[in-house]
């Protein structure tokens, strides 16, 4: 028994002293050494960042399973991109269950931290960050993992992004909590994904506070199962100044949360608020397509228990005609209220099911909701046929609860 | 005491000018080391310290159509261990057998003018088949011209030349990282040689012994397996007037691009591919329109709008040397005039479904 246990605690010693800690020091050496580190780590290792800024001149790279990125915190240890040459991103990541945790990301030319095509991938504690606040020339994504499975992204925090603060595209079983995002054109996007769980975050100062889009002529794409809770997405008015051509340009500052395609999203139990526009915008896909398997429909979405506030308080982008129209009192929730798409000239039909209940608001008691009556997808606005009638109250199944082992 | 020495130092040089007349052969146990050598040399893929004479069973090679970097000039050959043989196929890159090394070394000329006068040798790239897969290593020259030697985490090297139209160039040369090499060196997240496809070697190569057909001399040196008795398919060179302009343009994109933009490389999510052989022009970017470009999209709407290529986000980023605009993302500080007028060339003669009228 005796020797049992000493041969446990000599493997145990063993495994210990096989994961390395690479420490990593501000100076002129520091950038060379951290990707040497990052080069010839193992799996099981752990790459610690002291305190201090890091001056980084060409995009970083992990492709080690298991290794760990550890700063002193988003406040403390900040690599810094002001004088980069090279590279699109700032880090790129393209290994399994990697763990970033406690650093900063500041000023990459193009995206902040690119995890792609990866099993486990998870952020703790980081900010990505442009610190010149909104600027189109700012680079596009912040936090943005793209065909991964398992995604957990919590108590970070991203700013300034000319596309989208925290973005996850294309990937599978997501956790976005406990965030922050603002001064992005979106502060946080789920694109083209499976079954994500957003809650707990705050979305505010965005262009759009929290975007769950689907878009055409991408290798993953019928995106679904995306639950938005718990979130707090108010005052999301900065101008919009993604540069034109990409989709999000096309959000209308003033957007708390915009549905675009896309089927079984909840949004529930969020306050929702002081978002100029519109506080929950449902909407169609409305550019031109030609793949035949695209979607371009939202359908069986939930819009239930939110806490909606001010809204419709300076209409913007598509949207800026709503304050001419004479309705009553500025909804709470639009639906373009597409229900028929054409696929490669084909007309096709959609049994679209949203459902808006329970909803509470300071004007109206269920909150508004208005339907602008565009039956096809991506009908000229001039075509609406606005009701202010509330669709039926059907049962939608909630999509499951995201796990992520550790 | 001394003469027996004398003696033994004569034995020595008689032993190292016989190595000389029959040279050691390449050094598979360096190929196959687990911890790759530090020093080129000790490959012994060449005779000579400054790899300009290459050893027995390293054979040179070209291409129809070559990656654009800066303008460097380069040299290829291909070493597959003897008794090996690398499995043709008309698509894609041949099967190489375990132990095989690619060579790629890049080079400027003093005067870019005159290309075989005063060649700087910067940094030889091998990509040797181990049996677990591709390994990318790359191997800095020193000033001296007498020595690689392997750098992981890549160089920068400046470089002074003039360049084909007399100018005065100074570059900041980056010999890439491992992980940037596999950047773009990966199918599926495997590290995977780009060159020599069938399509790409299809053409001739002037030999010690006479000009051939490359694929044809392979094949008599009995590096290939499996060539089929058709024809096999050819890309033109990008910049042989006398080809399609269609061709020639896919033919620079399948290169220059198309070894990330594919269904299995490392920009498979932007949807796009630029290989030679997809034939859906939605797909290589006609009225396709941009997913994470950022500023990238420079506020235009589709990658290719056909007779457009003044508002296509694709000749934008190929003139950018912004790196968070530029395509190729990596590989070049320098934009690829030549190639850039050839793409705006084949954009401006579209018609409206982008086909070349």
């Amino acid at each position: 028994m005796r020797f049992v246990a000493a041969a446990l605690a000599v493997l145990v010693m063993i495994g210990v002293a096989d994961a390395r800690t690479w420490r990593i020091r501000p100076g002129p050496n520091a950038e060379q050494e951290l990707q040497t580190a990052l080069i010839e780590a193992r799996p099981g290792d752990t790459i610690r960042l002291a305190r201090g800024r890091f001056e980084i001149t060409t995009g970083l790279s992990l492709n080690v399973d298991r290794v760990t990125i550890q700063g002193e915190g988003e406040d403390r240890s900040i690599l810094s991109f002001d004088n980069q040459r090279r590279g699109a991103e700032g880090l790129l990541v393209t290994s399994d269950r990697v763990l970033l945790r406690d650093f900063a990301v500041e000023n990459a030319r193009g995206d902040a931290i690119k995890v792609r095509d990866c099993d486990g991938i998870e952020f703790r504690g980081v900010r990505a960050e442009w610190t010149r606040g909104p600027n189109s020339n700012n680079g596009a994504y912040g936090l943005y993992p793209v065909n991964c499975t398992s995604v957990l992204i919590r108590d970070s925090i991203a700013r300034g992004a000319s596309d989208a603060g925290i973005y996850v595209g294309q990937s599978r079983n997501i956790i976005v909590r406990d965030n922050l995002a603002e001064y992005n054109v979106a502060g946080i996007e789920i694109e083209n994904s499976y079954n994500a769980d957003v809650f707990g975050n705050t979305a505010t100062n965005n262009t759009g506070g929290i975007l769950v889009f689907d878009l055409p002529g991408l290798p993953q794409q019928g995106g679904h199962s995306v639950r938005v809770f718990d979130n707090v997405i108010t005052g999301n008015n900065t101008p919009n100044f993604a540069p034109a051509g990409n989709i999000v340009a096309s959000v209308p500052s003033g957007t708390g949360v915009l549905i675009m395609a896309n089927r079984d999203v909840h949004v529930f139990e969020n306050e929702i608020g002081d978002n100029g526009t519109v506080n929950v915008l449902i909407s169609a896909y409305r550019a031109e397509f030609q793949d035949p398997n695209y979607n371009p429909l939202p359908r069986n979405i939930m819009v239930r228990d939110n806490r909606f506030g001010r809204t419709g308080f300076a209409p913007a982008g598509d949207l800026a005609a709503l304050s001419q129209i004479g309705l009553p009192m500025m909804p709470d929730v639009i639906w373009d209220g597409a229900t028929l798409y054409s696929s490669s000239g084909t007309p096709r039909s959609e049994n679209v099911r949203i459902v808006v209940r329970d909803n509470r608001s300071e004007r109206a008691p269920n909150g508004v909701f208005l339907s602008l009556g565009l039956t096809v997808a991506g009908s000229p606005f001039t075509e609406a046929a606005p009701s202010m009638d509330f669709p039926p109250l059907l049962d939608l199944p909630e999509p499951e609860r995201v796990e992520i082992d550790d | 005491m001394i003469r027996t020495l004398i003696a033994a130092c004569a034995a020595l040089l008689c032993a190292a000018s016989g190595t000389a007349q029959a040279p050691a052969p390449v050094n598979d146990a360096a190929i196959m080391a687990a911890r790759p050598p530090a020093l080129l040399s000790a490959y012994r893929l060449f005779r000579d310290a400054g790899a300009r004479d290459p050893n027995a069973q390293v054979t040179p090679y070209d291409l129809n159509t070559a990656l654009y970097s800066d303008g460097a000039l380069k040299f290829r050959y291909v070493y597959i261990p003897a008794g090996s043989q690398a499995q043709y196929s008309h698509e894609g890159v041949f099967e190489f057998p375990v132990g095989t090394v690619l060579v790629k070394t890049f080079a400027f000329a003093e005067d870019m003018r005159r290309p075989t006068e005063n060649v700087r040798f910067l940094e030889t790239r091998l990509l040797i088949r181990r049996a677990s897969g591709w390994v990318a290593l790359p191997y800095v020259w020193n000033a001296e011209q007498t020595e690689a030697r392997l750098s992981v985490i890549g160089a920068d090297v400046a470089v002074n030349f003039t360049n084909e139209e007399g100018q005065a160039m100074a570059l900041d040369w980056a010999v890439p990282n491992v992980n940037q090499c596999s950047g773009c060196h990966a199918r599926n997240g495997e590290v995977t040689p780009i060159g020599p496809s069938a399509r790409n070697l299809n053409r001739d190569f002037a030999y010690a012994s006479g000009e051939a057909n490359q694929i044809g001399h392979w094949n008599r040196l009995g590096l290939l397996s499996s060539l089929p008795a058709s024809a096999s398919p050819r890309v033109p060179n990008a910049y042989d007037a006398s080809a399609p302009l269609a061709q020639r343009a896919r033919a620079y994109l399948d290169v220059n691009c198309a070894h990330c933009h594919n269904p299995e490389g490392p920009a498979h999510t932007s949807g796009l591919d630029l290989s030679w052989s997809q034939s859906d022009p939605a797909l290589w970017g006609v009225l396709k329109r941009p997913v994470a470009a950022g500023r990238g999209s420079a506020g235009f709407e589709f990658s290719i709008e056909p007779g457009h290529p003044e508002r296509s986000i694709l000749v934008h980023r190929m003139q950018s040397t912004d790196p968070g605009v530029m395509m190729p993302e990596l590989g070049r500080t320098l934009v690829d005039a030549r190639g850039v007028a050839l793409i705006q060339e084949w954009i401006a003669g579209m018609d409206a479904e982008g086909r070349s009228q």
